[in-house]
């Protein structure tokens, strides 16, 4: 297209950044400084269109590069991506400014982001001076946490966690101590018997070999023995539901993807995990890597995709080092490629970073965040089985859900579906954090009660008292001493007013400061709104603001219609989950808990 | 327009906008739409959007160049070289369209031998465009399903610019790309109603409708409708009449909606010769540079909006033009002041009391006379939203592409052949030198008009005057920087213009408008070789040097 660009320039350490992921620049015309004799330099011919067009999903990783490497994105960056992408620098412009680890503004190369989301604020988070707010980063078990991010050639990320006044400030000065190993989050491994954490802290995750040992690619090997078709009705069969919140039918999201005559079809693993209280995920992608990209290529190849994105969030360290790690040694094994096991199939998987936006977990912000976009919710329908990613249908999926297709496959579905109850069917990770004696990541089959969960994590913290449990993630709602009975299944929850959205249980005991907790889930979804409809957009805002007016001694009885008005603007007309859901919580807090009444 | 009424009888484009969007490859040849013609790039981008590729010729990387999936930068003045390659090219590579040659098409083999010596390396040195590009458009063009051609100015404003439209028009025909659905050649128009001003007979050459006044038949039906004996020759085109005024031949001209004074080539000796008329007259809604040396002005009104009748667009559609205001105190409706003088030189036309009655009797006539014309009532354009021509019956529609007629089985139906033109590479008429090493290409910006008379009283956020677009690598071997006024000369004289550095340029090639030309008489540069068949001036191709503005050339220009 026809750009314009302003006078600024990339410096040659941002050339080099953006040179890592699009390579050299190779025309005049795209980004080749003009003014040295060059063989390269074309004076009589440029390529542009569809062919630069195609690769506008390079954006986001590209931003990326220059943000890790320079520590912030300057305009002459901008202008250069720009020239090498044939994308309008404002429209770069405004997709860096969607992602909170981006900078568009000069800052230090070196950023410690402490979490001061809910299970850190209960841990008592505190910010120092240097270090910045973050949303949740998925260490809910070792709150509070913090994540070292040092631009640089080698960009380095590491978890602080715990992390206190002390080490936050060792941190600020680049120093931070080993992580702890991924089975300290998980307090049932190592346990062969547990279907879905069964390898974690039994493998080695780094290395294939090891997982292989450990059955590993059984699942995959049988899968290509049966054929699509039959992988298709054995997830069916199992009844598995899908585990990212909405539990969707995977057997049926499936059916429909294989089923759509247009191609390509694509994958996406959406493990862009940022729930605040949510770890799952995370555990498996750091503890049992292989296991995510044995299950993603069984799905790509069942619902006829040949390209599967891993959409893994920004602030996961160890799951991206172990993941990538997975994904190169499946690839050089044949395993991923154009020949899958020598089966004909073809599957390819890349692992796509995020940058820190909640939003893209909405599934179909992911694919605008993929596409090199804002990350902002499209309106459905169509929805993504028939136009997904890149416009064609594609299959979303969380990385619980996936995982689960390994037991569904070896054991066979209807095996699988034995497990749990009749509408909730197999095993589910939960993560147990705040004021419990071992938080973690505890898997059991579908029927177990809050009360048997919270007992499994060892009870609530010695010497004090349960007030409540937030069960689903800040988008889900609370449950009172008196609802500790109910099954934690699908069927269950629903008539009780309860939601089990991703698996949180963040338990509240009587010192729990439950209007400092309340208004942190309302700043949360004001920061994390992305802006595009009204009703979020600006009831996010309100409903913070009501509940600061009644922290600071408003009566609930003068703001109760408008709070359930705010909720109700925002559940009928937001156009995606995160503005349907942001009132959940809060309204569940004031009528249920009683809090600020 | 003069090489697709040779080639096919009928000077217009041969597609409607719509089949832009439904077609598999957009060529633009010396057209940067994106600025020149935005209404039709959107249609462009529609099509790009629905999968078509883009290839854009243009010397420079033009906004329209910078969309494209290739751009050729062709040196300037090398159309027929590039346009040769790549039908030799199609031609050894079995991609030509043997059975449309053979049915629709006249004189392939003097075409072949023609191109024969254009291979692909001579096409490189040429015109400078790596062969590989040059292959792949002929490629890509040959092998498509439709493809579209379109060019403008760049192709015209030559001293050979209807040769180089029919090398174009040669490349549709070698690849059957002409006469279908999303397949067509397109001249893009400046002008809402420059079609409108030839189907309407405003050329030397033919009558409405195109028909050629050397047809005595013709003559003899408009002289009979007009009361008046038809001359049976070829009138003067714009370049022959300012010879004719030189020679002493044309004491009198009437100016209708035209600025000659600014928009010819070597501008100082059009005025000298307009000044030198025993008489001049100048029909207009601005009083122009050209009003300025008339000695009757007759000030006419907006035909957009301050009277009735018709305009036609670049997909021949002709649409009707209502009467929105009056026009101000003084100023008439066109058709009115005709009418008027029609009366003193004789001629009492009367079509009506109202404007709207005598704008639909003209027209009326205009259909009784232009076949072409003849199914278009007032009646039907409003209902139907305008109709593109040909239209010859009152009742049906004709398709929304020309030239169907060369693809009929039956030969009768399919009527005269399409000739293939043998034209010759014929470069610009000023080559540089060392004295003045640069190319000077002219052309126009997004938010102005011509010679700004009409868009210069309007403020735009994007213009900023008159200047020498040169590249950034001439910028630095001269050692000027932007905004810096220098003094740009070539054979004929010299203007002052700030520099303006613009990526689009290569080295060697500089640019200007003459949209301002108080400001900078850029036709003071420019060269009046002309086109013999056409009359355009070789607006796009000059030889000029860029000096610095030092101390003592400053001051002889303060005394020029």
């Amino acid at each position: 297209m026809d750009l314009k660009l302003s006078t600024h320039t990339a410096t040659d350490a941002e050339v080099a950044a953006i040179d890592t992921v699009l390579g050299p620049a190779d025309s005049s015309w795209h980004g080749l400084d003009r003014q040295v004799d060059d063989p390269r330099l074309d004076r009589h011919t440029a390529r542009g269109g569809h062919a630069l067009r195609d690769i506008r999903h390079r954006l986001l990783p590209t931003l990326h590069a220059v943000n890790d490497r320079v520590g912030w994105i300057s305009r002459g960056a901008i202008n250069h991506i720009a020239l090498r992408l044939d994308v309008a620098p404002a429209e770069i412009y405004g997709v860096a400014t969607f992602y909170g680890l981006f900078s568009t503004t000069e800052r230090a190369a070196r950023q410690v982001h402490v979490c001061v989301d809910l299970a850190c604020q209960l841990a008592g988070a505190t910010v120092p001076e240097g270090a910045h707010e973050s949303p949740c980063l998925g260490l809910c078990e070792r709150a509070p946490a913090a994540l070292l991010i040092d631009a640089g050639d080698t960009p380095t990320q590491a978890v602080i966690a715990p992390a206190t006044p002390v080490s936050v400030r060792a941190a600020l000065d680049g120093f931070v101590e080993a992580e702890a190993e991924v089975i300290a989050a998980t307090p049932q491994c190592p346990s062969p018997a547990l279907t879905l954490l069964g390898r974690v802290g039994v493998v080695d995750p780094t290395s294939l070999d090891s997982y292989r040992a450990h059955g590993g690619y059984a699942a995959l090997t049988k899968a290509l023995a049966m054929g699509p078709d039959a992988v298709v009705a054995e997830v069916n069969a199992s009844g598995l539901l899908g585990r990212g919140g909405a539990a969707f039918p995977a057997g049926r999201k499936w059916a429909a993807v294989a089923g759509q005559p247009a191609r390509p079809h694509y994958l996406v693993c959406n493990a862009d995990e940022s729930e605040p209280g949510t770890f799952k995920d995370r555990v498996i992608m750091e503890g049992d890597p292989f296991a995510l990209v044995e299950a993603i290529t069984i799905a790509g190849i069942a619902t006829g995709c040949e390209q599967g994105y891993l959409y893994l969030r920004g602030e996961y360290p160890r799951a991206k080092d172990h993941m990538r790690s997975a994904v190169a040694q499946a690839e050089a094994a044949g395993l991923l490629g154009d020949d899958v096991m020598g089966s004909g199939h073809a599957f390819h998987l890349e692992v796509f970073l995020g940058a820190g936006a909640y939003i893209c977990g909405e599934e179909t912000a992911i694919f605008n965040s993929i596409e090199g976009y804002r990350g902002e919710p499209r309106n459905k329908p169509p929805f993504p089985v028939e136009v997904g990613l890149f416009g064609k249908p594609t299959l979303v999926n969380n990385v619980e859900t996936l995982v689960n297709v390994l037991p569904i496959i070896v054991g066979g579905g209807d095996a699988y579906a034995a497990l749990g109850t009749s509408g909730s069917s197999g095993t589910k990770l939960f993560c147990l954090s705040g004021s419990v004696a071992r938080p973690g990541i505890y898997e059991v089959e579908f029927g177990a009660t809050l009360r048997e969960l919270i007992h499994l994590g060892g009870g609530v913290t010695p010497g004090r008292t349960l007030r409540a449990v937030l069960l689903g993630g800040a988008a889900g709602t609370f449950a009172t001493v008196d609802e500790l009975d109910v099954p934690l299944t699908f069927e269950d929850t629903r008539p009780a007013g309860l939601s089990l959205g991703s698996g949180v249980i963040m338990v509240l005991d009587d010192t729990a400061d439950l209007v400092a907790y309340v208004q942190r889930i309302a700043a949360f979804f004001r920061d994390e709104s992305c802006g595009q409809c009204v009703p979020c957009r600006v009831g996010t805002v309100r409903q913070e603001e009501l509940l600061h007016r009644l922290g600071a001694g408003s009566s609930i009885d003068d703001e109760r219609a408008l709070m359930l008005d705010i909720g109700r603007v925002m559940r009928d007309a937001s156009i995606c989950g995160l503005g349907q859901t942001a009132h959940n919580a809060i309204e569940s807090a004031i009528v249920k808990l009683g809090v600020l009444s | 327009m003069v090489g697709l009424a040779t080639v096919f009888g009928a000077g217009g484009g041969t597609s409607s906008y719509a089949e832009i969007e439904d077609t598999d490859v957009i060529v633009l040849w010396g057209s940067n739409a994106r600025e020149a013609h935005p209404i039709f790039f959107h249609h462009v981008l529609k099509g790009v959007h629905n999968g078509a590729k883009l290839f854009v010729v243009d010397p420079r990387r033009s906004a329209s160049a910078q969309w494209a999936d290739l751009w050729l930068g062709n040196h300037v003045g090398t159309d027929i070289a590039l346009s040769h390659s790549i039908a030799r090219e199609i031609i050894h590579a079995g991609l030509a369209n043997t059975e449309f040659i053979e049915r629709s098409t006249s004189g392939f083999d003097e075409y072949c031998a023609a191109v024969e010596e254009w291979t692909l390396e001579r096409g490189e040195a040429v015109t400078g465009v790596p062969a590989e590009a040059i292959r792949e458009l002929a490629h890509a063009y040959a092998s498509a399903g439709r493809a579209q051609l379109c060019w403008t100015l760049g192709i015209t404003e030559h001293h050979n610019g209807v040769d180089n439209v029919l090398s174009l028009i040669n490349l549709s025909l070698l690849c059957g790309h002409v006469g279908r659905h999303g397949a067509g050649l397109n001249p893009l128009r400046g002008q809402n109603n420059v079609q409108g001003g030839g189907d309407m007979g405003a050329i030397p050459n033919r009558l409405a409708g195109f028909q050629d006044i050397l047809d005595p038949a013709v003559r003899e039906k408009f002289g009979t409708a007009w009361g008046a004996t038809i001359q049976d020759q070829y009138g003067w085109h714009l370049t022959q009449m300012f010879e004719a005024m030189e020679r002493g031949d044309m004491r009198a001209v009437y100016v209708i909606g035209e600025n000659p004074a600014q928009s010819e080539a070597d501008k100082e000796r059009s005025v000298h010769l307009l000044r030198n008329l025993d008489h001049l007259v100048v029909q207009d809604i601005f009083l122009t540079k050209t009003a300025e040396l008339a000695d009757v002005v007759l000030p006419g009104s907006a035909s957009w909006c301050e009277s009735e009748g018709t305009v036609t667009n670049s997909e021949r559609r002709v649409q009707r033009c209502r009467k929105a205001l009056d026009p101000p105190a003084g100023a008439r409706d066109d058709i009115q002041i005709i009418l008027d003088i029609c009366r003193r030189l004789g001629h009492e036309w009367h079509y009506g009391d109202t404007p709207l009655q005598v704008a639909e009797n003209v027209w009326n006539e205009v259909r009784s006379l232009s076949p072409m014309h003849a199914g278009m009532s007032y009646a039907r354009l409003e209902e139907l939203q305008g109709i593109q021509w040909p239209c010859p019956s009152n009742d049906t529609l004709e398709p929304s592409f020309l030239h169907g007629r060369l693809w009929a089985d039956d030969p009768a139906e399919r009527g005269r052949l399409a000739p293939f033109s043998p034209v010759v590479d014929d470069p610009p008429v000023e080559a540089t030198s060392p004295e003045f090493p640069l190319r000077l290409t002219t052309g126009r910006r997004l938010d102005s008009y011509n010679t700004g008379v009409q868009s210069g009283g309007y403020r735009s956020p994007l213009r900023w005057g008159e200047s020498v677009d040169v590249s950034p690598e001439d910028a630095r071997r001269l050692g000027v920087i932007d905004g810096e006024v220098v003094r740009v000369t070539s054979p004929r004289g010299f203007v002052e213009a700030p520099v303006r550095i613009d990526q689009v340029l290569r080295p060697g090639l500089v640019f200007m408008t003459f949209h301002f030309p108080g400001q900078v008489d850029t036709n003071v540069l420019t060269i009046d070789a002309t086109d013999p068949k056409s009359g355009t001036a070789e607006f796009k191709a000059a030889a000029v040097r860029i000096d610095r503005i030092t101390p003592e050339v400053a001051g002889a220009a303060a005394g020029h």
